[in-house]
């Protein structure tokens, strides 16, 4: 209950300003101009696909892409829409508010991380609509498009925990910015390194792309979705702890 | 009478790092009273307020709201405070129905109940007009009020009130005080500030804190009662010597002011007010003006804490914990 108060009031404070429409607007063009190229391959590759036995199909070809896209798309808005959750509320002094109210700091965390998350949701909502529109001339793989949306909405959530602890540790809102970027891109890449160490398999177990793309592919495995509801659930309890120690003598 | 104390703070002490804020201070509320914090800056003022309402935890101490520990059960305990903190915690692009409502709603006001309790809160504070605008829009005496409406929406047992008249003009002071007398008929009030009118005007007790120390604790009767003074001011056309003055009974020493002003100190149990006149009517002196010199609050605000800073060998080390704490 509490909780939905504090995620309601996170997402009127973004459509108040121009910022989530904004945000609306730019993600889904670019999208649509990569849906379109995808589209574009897919067309001129047809006359070929049609003779091989076993082809690959538009699900394979364009939607998985276009998820693989949208993947890297947010992975620059995200921080943008986490980074005033906690920071401006300090530097506004505003924070009082919530901490003199009868909620506990977990409803706060938790409240702040699902706001955000019902924004994502849209978006992702509004950006499905493109791959279903082919729903009129084709037919899609179902396992392949669902696996991919939930792989996508578990990466957003993934994002956004960080961004929110990002968020506690500074009152600057640009910091919380470059700095859950940072980590981001950081997660990203790391299995880049394990391509060629003896530490290949730790690394790239810990990337946060590796995990992605099977479940992109369509190979559901429980372990990649364990893998990320720890990791949001690693950086929410951080968050949670990070704003108690902010009332406690030190 | 456990029901009737509203807030009961017992031994509380904070630290920040090595440097004390608070040193050992305790006090009760009772339902219905204005309580007033005065203290220079850094006092520790806020540091207490911020205590009592659950935004920091006491590095030491106990605090009971209603008879619940805030430490033990925050949830419980802070459902029965409102807090307008020095920067009124406002959000900005909200407009007013906006702001309230989400207050209302995080104070677990049911749904149905919402719309009434906003509606009665904005009557209260004047905002009624204003509802529909933004925050932002709103010039700082509204913004003021808007953060009282918020500390009050759920009609919690005990209102604290931090500066809640720092930067409005003086209509606005005299609304924004007769809304807090108002408060006081069924909340408990605790308020800060360091205009000193202000507390004889709202208060029903005082607390004089300096470098994180409770050095004064009295009703404001009690306090009007210190400031009446023992000394009379009289003025004369044909003023004698000052000795002639001394030899009237119950005064017991006269000195010379300008302008043929005497200043005639007397034992506070006293009155030699009669006995003067009558002397000047004797002695045909002259008698144009005779009036009691009292002491103002600000006397004894600035006499208590000045004279803790020279009673205290340590005072540069707190002086520091002082600009800490600020």
């Amino acid at each position: 209950m509490m909780i939905m108060t504090i995620a309601g009031k996170e997402l009127r404070a973004l459509f108040l300003s121009p910022m989530a429409w904004a945000i609306l607007a730019v993600v889904q063009g670019i999208v649509a101009y990569f849906f379109l190229i995808f589209l574009e391959n897919f067309v001129t590759l047809q006359p070929r696909l049609t003779t091989l036995p076993d082809a690959p199909g538009i699900s394979t070809i364009v939607v998985a892409p276009l998820f693989a896209t949208v993947s890297v798309i947010l992975l620059l808005i995200v921080p943008l829409l986490t980074m005033r959750l906690v920071s401006e509320e300090r530097r506004n002094k505003t924070l009082s508010l919530l901490m003199s109210a009868p909620v506990s700091i977990s409803e706060i965390v938790i409240g702040k991380f699902v706001g955000i998350m019902a924004f994502l949701l849209l978006l992702l909502s509004l950006l499905c609509l493109m791959p279903l529109s082919l729903l009129f001339g084709t037919t899609l793989d179902t396992g392949l498009f669902l696996s991919g949306l939930l792989a996508l909405a578990l990466l957003l959530a993934s994002f956004t925990a960080v961004g929110l602890y990002m968020s506690t540790l500074t009152t600057q809102p640009t910091v919380a910015a470059v700095n859950t970027f940072g980590i981001l891109l950081l997660l990203w890449i790391l299995d880049l390194a394990g391509t060629t160490g003896n530490d290949a398999t730790l690394l790239s177990y810990l990337s946060i792309m590796n995990h992605y793309q099977n479940l992109l592919h369509g190979i559901f495995s429980s372990s990649d979705v364990i893998y990320y509801l720890l990791f949001i659930s690693v950086f929410l309890v951080l968050s949670i702890r990070r704003l108690d120690a902010e009332r406690l003598p030190h | 009478m456990q029901n009737d104390i509203y807030v009961s703070v017992k031994q509380i002490s904070r630290y920040y790092g090595t440097q004390c804020a608070v040193h050992n201070v305790s006090f009760d509320v009772k339902r219905g009273e204005v309580l007033g914090f005065l203290g220079p800056n850094g006092a520790g003022k806020s540091t207490t307020m911020a205590m009592i309402t659950g935004n920091l935890a006491p590095s030491a101490g106990q605090i009971l709201i209603n008879g619940i520990d805030i430490l033990d059960k925050p949830k419980d305990a802070k459902a029965h405070i409102g807090f307008l903190p020095e920067q009124p915690p406002l959000y900005r692009d909200f407009t007013v129905d906006e702001y309230l409502r989400f207050c209302a709603k995080l104070n677990r006001i049911s749904k149905k109940a919402v719309k009434s309790a906003v509606d009665t809160v904005k009557a209260r504070c004047g905002l009624t007009d204003v509802g529909k605008r933004l925050i932002d829009n709103l010039s700082k005496g509204y913004q003021q009020r808007v953060g009282i409406a918020q500390a009050i929406v759920h009609s919690p047992a005990v209102v604290i009130l931090d500066e809640p008249t720092v930067g409005l003009d003086p209509i606005q002071i005299r609304e924004i005080r007769h809304l807090i007398r108002e408060l006081s008929g069924e909340h408990s009030v605790i308020l800060s500030t360091h205009i000193l009118p202000e507390i004889q005007v709202t208060c029903d007790r005082v607390q004089i804190l300096n470098k994180g120390k409770l050095v004064l604790s009295d009703t404001v009767a009690g306090i009007e009662q210190q400031m009446k003074a023992s000394s009379l001011v009289v003025a004369l056309k044909h003023p004698p010597e000052a000795s002639e003055l001394a030899h009237i009974p119950q005064v017991s020493s006269a000195t010379l002011l300008e302008n043929g002003r005497f200043r005639l100190v007397y034992d506070p149990h006293t009155n030699p007010a009669e006995h003067v006149v009558q002397a000047a009517v004797e002695n045909n002196w002259g008698l144009y003006e005779i009036f009691p010199e009292k002491r103002s609050l600000e006397q004894i605000f600035v006499d208590i804490t000045t004279s803790e800073k020279e009673d205290a060998p340590d005072s540069e080390h707190k002086q520091n914990a002082e600009n800490q704490a600020a």
